[in-house]
């Protein structure tokens, strides 16, 4: 079946959803979402949205965009942090207009709190800075924005893979893939195309992230011959629930929670004295590992604690519910009475499909657009977030680049015509499912899958070397190789998981190479990469970006420079 | 430690009529159902469809019924079910089975969107370039409806649903119009309690409370259906 639009966005996130309402003034859009759209991990998003609304008290965007770049170890384009921290107040009460339902202050206003790395003064102590709803900020503000794309009339295909763009003569004319309830082939023809699937967490053994986080978006992109940007820069949570790797919030800590070694010490004091528990994620996550390999874990585990019970059980069910509830239900714990056992997750991927501020593709991921190619939020690398994301500005890259990515998709789309289709365009997709089932191969996904996430957790994860890399280059290749013998026990077309998940092993172990590849090159360490036999970071050689691209000799690398404008780079204490 | 789930099985493709499979998943104690069923999707039968994604209660991808209560599959453990012989995992009751646990989620969503006056959702007038004011107190009158996740559990729970009138918007429904009616900053709320007033809206329930005891976010859903046909007789019957 072939379906036209003016724009189809893949992925129904917060970035996917906010594009498509902004698009959707002027054009006919069409969302696209292997899961339900409501079921978006953008849904999981728990502390808040920064911006400097100034509610609690001073603040200003240009520290904003201080702590942001500080934060990103200097890596982020600084006209693009300018962007964000600029735009990111009009954002929020563009949302708050929308119906989203901030915590309000005692002023009716919106509640701010604090969040780790983010300051007053360019770096003089914390400030409130996160607008929130409790701990289910992104489930509220994607509830909105799904609300107003119905009532707007946004049509949105659920339990749809897109497989692969289209492009004739150097212009994306649209998407494809089957769809999963029959198994049968779709194809979507537009103008424009947005790609917006979010994060590759699962290519870990411990992650936060959903199932979904399969790095779909990435796929299709390199595959489309556009390279990925900095995918060496992996961020890893301090606080996963021990074991599960299931997120607690930095709102836990941001309202008074800290965090405790073996022997019951607060040890963030030893490793940032000025923010302590809200110093940013890739120092905490290194502190606590490090706390761990010097013996000092919790009962010689590989564990620290997270202590609320200070803060009273008024205070956590107001603020931190969802968080309780997690761990009510999974380790049978009242966070009032008992401190939680965590340890680093994966969390997000601060690299990507290179943009430019209006969220178009650079095909060469230096300055050339790729013609009707569009990608924003997690899944995209404008670069605002560097080495290293602050927490709460994750929603509002989703929404700044969002909304920037839909006003330039109606602007495109009064502009253009429909670029033609190739021929046959469903052919492509049907032979694809046909020669999977048709398969004899004794490979499973779930065996590869095993060995590619113990493989990223074991030699790839917050500290790397030489050694472990070069290790696991070859056995993701490995893997690859053996990906190609994959075998489908299950022949039926009707919501073939078996299948699913086939491809998105394969959109995993392509995630995996690039973010191993690359962290193999960058011998220095900066932001949340972490090379114990490069351990300073080195701005004279690597104060740039990593652009990966996929030929046909394997993987290449190359390299683009960094936007410093105001603030040039320095030491990193907090 | 072993454990047996007995799983609803049908498969259009190849099915006449639903079965019963068995199978026997090595798990512990703290596993998630969720997980189980994923080990014998990836270990034992590739063929099992049922949906999942954020495998923590937040999606709401995975609500099935399991030893007969609608729930989430991630958000039960084996431990929970120490007493019983067997897990027994089947569909949510009330939608139509497509594969296996999988079953046809479009109708709840048609609900879903059938709270909202046709066109826009309205809000007041925003009087400046900042925020609308709401107090701490007008904010938490909807606090509780803001945490549904949309997994459809309580339609699956509810007698009405199920039996009464199979045509009833629902409880899920009934908590988004709440959502909005309950919001200080909402302009909309007669249009909204004029749609609940209708035949099929709020006024089929009859409380029997299954969609609060059900409920895997702990949404008093009862509760809101009161409050909203408390305010149709108080302002929209008041007034027309």
């Amino acid at each position: 079946m072939i379906h036209q639009y003016d724009a189809v966005i893949v992925g129904a996130g917060i970035a996917g959803l906010t594009a498509a309402l902004k698009a959707s003034e002027t054009c006919r859009v069409a969302v696209v979402s292997k899961i339900y759209a409501s079921r978006s991990h953008s849904g999981a998003a728990q502390g808040g949205m920064a911006a400097a609304l100034g509610n609690e008290e001073e603040d200003h965007w240009e520290w904003h965009m201080f702590d942001t770049v500080k934060g990103s170890d200097y890596l982020a384009d600084q006209d693009m942090a300018e962007i964000l921290a600029r735009e990111a107040p009009e954002c929020v009460i563009e949302l708050e207009h929308l119906g989203v339902p901030f915590s309000r202050n005692g002023q009716g206003k919106i509640d701010q709190r604090r969040f780790g790395g983010h300051t007053r003064n360019f770096g003089e102590a914390p400030v409130k800075r996160s607008c929130y709803a409790s701990d289910r900020t992104g489930r509220v503000i994607m509830d909105a924005l799904y609300d107003h794309c119905m009532v707007r009339g946004v049509k949105i295909f659920n339990e749809v893979f897109a497989r692969q763009l289209l492009v004739t003569n150097g212009k994306c004319c649209g998407v494809g893939g089957y769809v999963l309830a029959t198994g049968e082939p779709i194809v979507f023809q537009a103008k424009a195309v947005l790609l917006a699937t979010g994060g590759c967490g699962k290519i870990f053994k411990t992650a936060s992230t959903a199932f979904a986080a399969t790095g779909d978006c990435g796929q299709l992109a390199l595959d489309a011959g556009v390279p990925l940007e900095d995918m060496e820069f992996v961020q890893f949570h301090p606080t996963g629930i021990y074991g599960l790797g299931i997120l607690v919030s930095e709102a836990a800590r941001a309202e008074g929670g800290i965090l405790r070694n073996g022997k019951g010490e607060r040890f963030m004091e030893r490793y940032a004295p000025t923010l302590k528990d809200l110093a940013p994620r890739d120092i905490i996550s290194r502190a606590i590992l490090t706390e761990i390999r010097e013996g000092r874990g919790v009962n010689g585990k590989d564990y620290v604690l997270l202590d609320l019970t200070h803060l009273g059980k008024e205070q956590l069910e107001q603020k931190l519910s969802e968080v309780t509830g997690f761990v009510k239900t999974y380790l049978g714990i009242e966070a009032d009475k008992t401190p939680i056992p965590v340890a680093p997750t994966c969390h997000y991927m601060m690299g990507g499909i290179p943009t430019d501020a209006q969220g178009r593709v650079l095909a060469d991921g230096q300055a050339k657009v790729f013609a009707g190619l569009y990608a924003a939020g997690e899944c995209a690398c404008v670069s605002v977030h560097g080495a290293n994301r602050l927490g709460t500005n994750s929603l509002v890259d989703l929404v700044v680049f969002g909304r920037r990515a839909g006003a330039d998709i109606a602007k495109y789309v009064a502009e253009n015509q429909l670029p033609p289709l190739p021929e046959n365009p469903e052919d492509l997709f049907a032979s694809e499912i046909k020669s999977f089932l048709e398969s004899s191969g004794k490979e499973t996904t779930a065996f590869i899958r095993e060995d590619m996430q113990r493989t990223m957790s074991q030699m790839c994860n917050v500290f790397r070397d030489e050694a472990d890399l070069t290790k696991a280059l070859g056995k993701i290749r490995d893997l690859k190789t053996n990906n190609r013998s994959l075998g489908i026990s299950y022949k039926g077309l009707a919501f073939n998981y078996e299948l699913e998940d086939a491809f998105e092993l394969g959109n995993m172990l392509k995630a995996a190479e690039t973010i191993v590849f690359s962290a193999l090159q960058r011998k220095e360490s900066r932001g949340a990469h972490y090379r114990s036999d490069y351990p300073n970071r080195d701005d004279t050689r690597w104060l740039k970006h990593t652009l990966v691209f996929q030929t046909s000799n394997g993987l290449e690398v190359q390299y683009k420079s960094v936007v410093v404008t105001r603030f040039e780079p320095k030491a990193r204490t907090y | 430690m072993l454990v047996k789930l007995k799983v609803f099985r049908f498969d259009p493709e190849r099915d006449k009529a639903p079965r019963y499979d068995s199978f026997y998943v090595e798990a512990k104690p703290t596993d998630r159902i969720l997980d189980l069923l994923n080990k014998i999707r990836w270990e034992q039968d590739g063929s099992l469809a049922y949906r999942m994604s954020c495998a923590h209660g937040i999606c709401g991808s995975d609500g099935m019924t399991i030893n007969g209560v609608s729930e989430l599959a991630c958000q039960k453990l084996v431990r929970d079910y120490e007493e019983s012989k067997e897990v027994l995992v089947e569909p949510l009751s009330v939608f139509t089975v497509v594969k296996d646990l999988v079953v046809d989620m479009e109708p709840f969503f048609e609900q879903e969107k059938a709270v909202h006056p046709p066109g826009k959702i309205a809000l007041l007038q925003p009087v400046s370039n900042r925020e609308n004011l709401q107090s701490i107190e007008e904010r938490a009158l909807f606090d509780d409806d803001i945490k549904c996740i949309m997994c459809a559990c309580c339609v699956s729970a509810c007698p009405i649903s199920q039996k009464e009138d199979p045509a009833y918007v629902g409880p899920a429904a009934i908590v988004r119009a709440h959502r909005y009616i309950f919001d200080s900053r909402i302009k909309d709320s007669m249009e909204r309690l004029t749609i609940m007033d209708k035949p099929h809206g709020a006024w089929s329930c009859k409380s029997y409370f299954k969609c609060t005891q059900v409920c895997p976010k702990e949404i008093q859903v009862t509760k809101h259906v009161l409050e909203v046909k408390r305010r149709i007789l108080n302002e929209l019957r008041q007034k027309t």
